[in-house]
């Protein structure tokens, strides 16, 4: 297990090596002058020049690597033009809002795919079937951010049934002290149902509008490895051998179609986090997402680089996870590791 | 004579081939009308992008102060927008621009990937590992959130938006063409093509590579509903094409502040002409992948 989760990690090396050149090679191609783009559009040339020798503009392409990967391990990710805050601050305390919509856009879409995929496989043909394949090609379709909209629409402006869509909390209710900066569990912290309550409310209509989304590919998955699993000759040799048809499908049967699942995982986090952006800017949720749509709306540039690092390692390191999770699910690929 | 003789038997040689197209086309537009629906639709919003700037009844730039946020009526079937502009007009006119987008990305992604791909699939070696480098690291990026990196950083262009679009698609190229390549380039027609005196490169275009074009085929369809959906993405953000320009994302975003107070046509009608692009190459993608390979059938 340990051996594994080490020749993962170093297996993981060369892609974050992949991700700081890149994210590199972006903040230096900036149009025009970073230096006079840096200084702001009143600065003196003397204050031009000076900021690029504190950027390291006039040395070399590798030099000025070195610099940015100094400033890194340092965890500088320089500060925003228009709140003159560092960036690394900014983003760590919005990631739990956007943490928190991800995840439960992850769990819902999970709690809804995998079973309606697993019954339209042991159904193949029936309601279930269609519904399923219906489904997975309109979630495939649907731009995200129209879907958002549409709900708020429907269960905000016709119904009334949602809070209205802006922002993690009614502004009659304060934040719960931060803990974890999950306002659903730090408000069960506190003991405040009310205001769980509330939050929870604010929490549906995003989180189904991200999980709609990423239902297709996973629900897509479920039901194709299921029906190759079904078909196959353990199974045969299961039920011959007497066993009960819920013994067959959940200990046999599923276990086993879960693997191809799991590796979908990684495509799933990927549509997850580009579409957390969009959803975020639908319902003015102060996550990461919306801070990084202000700061490109105001061609303000570090924020911008250092949301794009930031989600490229979170990304490396769920796929690492994934890895490590495929491991302990399928005792083979330990061995083979 | 002899050339009317030639062009007789060229005609009978070729009828057979056209009958059996037809034919072929017939099977697969009869085994699914779903396939057959997508394909209308499809030639139905080709012929919007070509033809809909002389076809919008109303100019889709003029604004009207005085006719601003009017519901679906008879004068204006989808409603006008905060500048009194017509709906449809402008979703006709976005077509284009759209579809603009989308074809240019996945034909830039389609050639430089096929090129790459078959590149690393057919020498194998130090090529393939350094174009599999290069694919593992896009791959390695959120998908979106790398196009709006490159569109933030060379520019808020719809050019980049293209070339952005077309940089996180490539990935799927570069593996289906190195995969399809890898696997032909020891068959018997490929070695007897080296044998006989072609080059590498010509065995490499002429005899390997057209039989690696039906997967790579059914790739583009499937992807150019995603690189709408990107595409559109990017705009709704306010990235790359700016506001007077109709596009669908665009306008999407424009309605999307009117939608809570009611007035859902200006923010709706683009939505759902973008969706509705979307789902008809998503069908489409599906519906060729049936034809071209039932194995794969989900």
């Amino acid at each position: 297990m340990l051996k594994l989760t080490v020749t993962r990690l170093i297996g993981a090396l060369p892609n974050v090596i992949g991700v700081v050149i890149v994210t590199f090679l972006l903040t230096r191609a900036l149009p025009g002058d970073p230096a006079a783009y840096f200084a702001g559009p009143a600065a003196t040339q003397e204050a031009i020049d000076q900021i690029r020798a504190h950027l390291g503009l006039d040395k070399s392409l590798a030099h000025q690597f070195a610099w940015y990967l100094k400033d890194l391990a340092r965890g500088d990710l320089g500060n925003s033009l228009s709140t003159g805050q560092p960036v690394l601050k900014e983003l760590t305390s919005r990631l739990p809002a956007s943490l928190e919509l991800t995840l439960c856009g992850l769990v819902l879409a999970c709690s809804i795919a995998i079973p309606l995929g697993v019954l339209a496989a042991t159904r193949p043909g029936s309601w279930a079937d269609h519904l399923c394949r219906m489904l997975a090609t309109a979630g495939v379709s649907l731009p995200t951010f129209f879907t958002g909209l549409l709900l708020a629409y429907i269960f905000y402006y016709l119904l009334g049934w949602a809070p209205s869509p802006l922002g993690r909390l009614d502004v009659s209710f304060s934040a719960p002290p931060p803990i974890t900066g999950l306002y659903l569990v730090d408000s069960l912290i506190a003991r405040d149902f009310e205001l769980f309550m509330a939050c929870a409310k604010q929490l549906v209509l995003p989180s189904v509008t991200l999980g709609l989304f990423v239902m297709a590919p996973l629900m897509r998955m479920t039901r194709a490895s299921m029906l190759g699993v079904l078909s196959s000759d353990f199974i045969r040799t299961a039920r011959a051998s007497g066993l009960s048809r819920a013994k067959v499908l959940y200990a046999y049967a599923f276990r086993n179609a879960l693997l191809p699942v799991v590796t979908t995982l990684g495509m799933v986090f990927s549509f997850l986090l580009g579409s957390n952006v969009l959803v975020e800017k639908v319902f003015a949720w102060p996550g990461i997402g919306s801070y990084v749509i202000e700061a490109l709306v105001a061609s303000d540039y570090a924020p911008v680089q250092g949301f794009v690092l930031t989600m490229a390692l979170l990304y490396v390191l769920l796929n690492l996870s994934i890895d490590i999770l495929y491991g302990v699910i399928d005792p083979r690929v330990s061995v083979e590791a | 004579m002899d050339t009317t003789a030639a062009l007789q038997g060229a005609a009978l040689k070729t009828a057979p081939g056209l009958r059996d197209t037809l034919r072929h086309v017939r099977y697969v537009a009869t085994e699914n009308p779903v396939t057959l629906g997508a394909f209308v639709l499809f030639f139905a919003f080709v012929a919007l992008a070509v033809c809909g700037p002389w076809l919008t009844p109303y100019d889709p730039l003029a604004s009207d102060t005085a006719a601003a946020l009017q519901p679906p009526s008879h004068a204006h079937w989808f409603g006008t927008d905060a500048l009194g502009r017509d709906i449809l007009s402008r979703i006709m006119v976005a077509a284009r621009l759209d579809f603009g987008i989308a074809i240019s990305a996945v034909f830039a992604s389609f050639f430089v990937g096929s090129v790459l791909g078959s590149i690393a699939g057919f020498h194998g070696g130090w090529s393939d590992r350094v174009i599999g480098r290069i694919s593992d690291t896009i791959m390695a990026f959120p998908l979106f959130v790398l196009a709006m990196g490159i569109v933030a950083a060379l520019g808020n262009t719809v050019a980049n938006i293209v070339l952005a679009t077309a940089i996180i698609n490539l990935p799927f190229y570069i593996r289906v063409a190195r995969a399809e390549v890898n696997v032909r380039r020891n068959m018997g027609y490929v070695e007897a093509a080296r044998l006989a005196g072609n080059s590498d490169l010509r065995t490499l275009a002429v005899h390997v590579f057209p039989n690696v074009l039906p997967p790579m085929m059914v790739q583009i369809s499937l992807n150019m509903g995603w690189a709408i959906l990107n595409a559109a993405g990017l705009s709704f953000i306010g990235l790359g094409v700016r506001p007077p320009d109709a596009e669908w994302g665009v306008m999407v975003a424009e309605g999307a502040t009117y939608i809570i107070s009611g007035e859902w046509w200006v923010a709706l009608f683009p939505g759902a002409v973008l969706m509705l692009a979307v789902f008809c190459f998503n069908l489409l993608g599906d519906g060729l992948r049936d034809m071209l390979d039932p194995r794969m059938r989900t």
